[in-house]
């Protein structure tokens, strides 16, 4: 075991948490707003605000995927040390991690039901870069539009069309965090 | 250094109910169950709500807790202590000053802003439960969106009395698709629903977290022929002579005196400060210098 992974967590779990909750429930709940985080310094090729997000929201209870480069035994045992939270296969993950074409194809993800459309899987998108350019967004928690650098249009307009059911996503690039919940509807720029 | 973790809550539990906090977001007016854990305080007394502002608080907030809009109640000053002394955050009872606001059964009549919370204090969440006793009936319900046994109940409400009579926790559709339990706010305070600040809603002794994001399109549902109308006591505040403001009826002796005043304390005393005169009321200089 590489001794490297037992760093990069919270060095004050509660509060860093706290602050890291806040930043992502404003990106969920305001579309398009990108918030900075810091505080978890995870193994390559996770970005901070992935690992950010995961110390937050995760722990032994939520299945994740890890896809692609992620899916790499520095990542893993990080989250075993950390977290402690199974990594499981796409099918039965609560929380996705990935490049945009690492997580594809995105139908394999949990959408929840009819009866319980929360429990969909959270994806979260290592992107290279964010900024609020490119698609246009509207709906719940945007005032008129918004626009995020998406990596495309249309996957996220299927999922528009599931709702109530559907997959949320943040986008994470560096320590900066989006995201777009399965209300949002894109349209290309 | 407090004998508390941060917020009284252990981590485990606050990422659970962050979990579904944010699905909560996601599918604006949906309930998501959620394991409500036991709080150092009855139900009923809005451990729902303190379990989503204990999950939602930062060290760098300002907390504003109100019961029926006012900050000086046995409930609002017990949880603004609870907080006070698990979390260390500063206290206010400006709604201006406030970044998290905890409530039960009010909206501040103050607009809120965009860096602002409001969290609801939920007694029962499920809209359609006295209309339908069984939770596995009212989620098929939920889940077909068939809502028209709410509509048959504001219907039999103008059959019986010539309007809907429902004057608090009236039902509301949000972004057209889940109808919701704003709580027992007065209908009043129904338009205010469409905000900017996030609205969060916990129930915890029945196990569930529903929220609003900003800016979200939030309905009072009503009939063409009986529109939605937002109601209060016809008659002005007689402390600060507000003409806008929801207000309690108070009665003053045997002989059924009565007096309306502001629900809201704060919005009250912040127009009294500014020089505004109710008919029983004096002005705030008057009282200071008697």
């Amino acid at each position: 075991m590489n001794a490297d992974v037992l760093k990069g967590g919270f060095a004050d779990a509660p509060v860093d948490a706290a602050h890291a909750f806040r930043a992502a429930m404003n990106v969920m709940a305001r579309p398009g707003v990108i918030e900075e985080v810091a505080g978890a310094v995870p193994p390559a090729p996770m970005s901070v605000a992935a690992g950010v997000l995961l110390l937050t929201l995760c722990d032994p209870e939520t299945p994740i995927a890890l896809c692609g480069a992620h899916d790499c035994a520095d990542v893993r045992e990080w989250i075993a040390f950390h977290i402690g939270a199974p990594v499981v296969a796409p099918q039965k993950a609560m929380f996705v991690v990935g490049t945009w074409c690492a997580v594809q194809p995105l139908e394999v993800y949990a959408i929840g039901t009819a009866e319980y459309p929360d429990r969909s899987a959270t994806v979260i998108v290592e992107m290279d870069a964010l900024a609020a350019e490119g698609a246009v967004l509207r709906g719940p928690g945007i005032k008129t539009q918004a626009a995020l650098s998406l990596p495309e249009v249309a996957a996220f307009q299927r999922n528009a069309v599931l709702f109530p059911l559907g997959l949320d996503f943040f986008f994470c690039a560096g320590s900066r965090l989006a995201a777009l919940p399965r209300t949002t509807r894109v349209e290309a720029f | 250094m407090s004998d508390y973790n941060f917020a009284y809550l252990d981590e485990q539990t606050k990422q659970m109910i962050r979990r579904a906090i944010l699905k909560g977001l996601a599918i604006p007016g949906y309930q998501v169950p959620f394991a409500s854990r036991e709080m150092p305080m009855p139900y009923g007394w809005g451990t729902g709500g303190v379990q989503v502002s204990a999950a939602t608080l930062t060290p760098d907030d300002t907390m504003k807790v109100i019961d029926q809009g006012a900050d000086d109640t046995t409930n609002a000053v017990s949880i603004r202590k609870f907080f006070e002394k698990t979390a260390g955050v500063a206290t206010t009872e400006a709604t201006a000053e406030a970044s998290v606001i905890q409530t039960r059964h009010r909206i501040p009549e103050e607009t809120l802003r965009e860096d602002q919370i409001l969290v609801y204090q939920v007694p029962i969440p499920e809209p359609l439960r006295f209309l339908e006793p069984s939770e596995v009936e009212t989620r098929k319900m939920h889940s077909l969106e068939e809502y028209g046994l709410m509509h048959v109940k504001l219907y039999e409400d103008i059959a019986r009395h010539g309007a809907i009579a429902t004057a608090y926790a009236y039902p509301v559709k949000v972004e057209g698709r889940y109808v919701m339990d704003p709580s027992p706010i007065p209908k009043f305070d129904n338009p205010k629903l469409e905000m900017a600040a996030i609205q969060l809603f916990g129930a915890g002794r029945e196990q569930r977290i529903y929220a609003v994001p900003p800016y979200t399109q939030v309905v009072s549902l009503d009939f063409e022929d009986f529109p939605f109308e937002a109601s209060k006591a016809d008659h002005p505040c007689d402390l600060c002579g507000a003409e806008d403001s929801y207000l309690d009826e108070v009665i003053m002796d045997d002989a059924g005196t009565r007096m309306f005043v502001c629900s809201d304390t704060d919005y009250c005393a912040g127009r009294r400060a500014a020089g505004h005169v109710g008919a029983q009321g004096v002005s705030t200089q008057e009282e200071d210098a008697a």
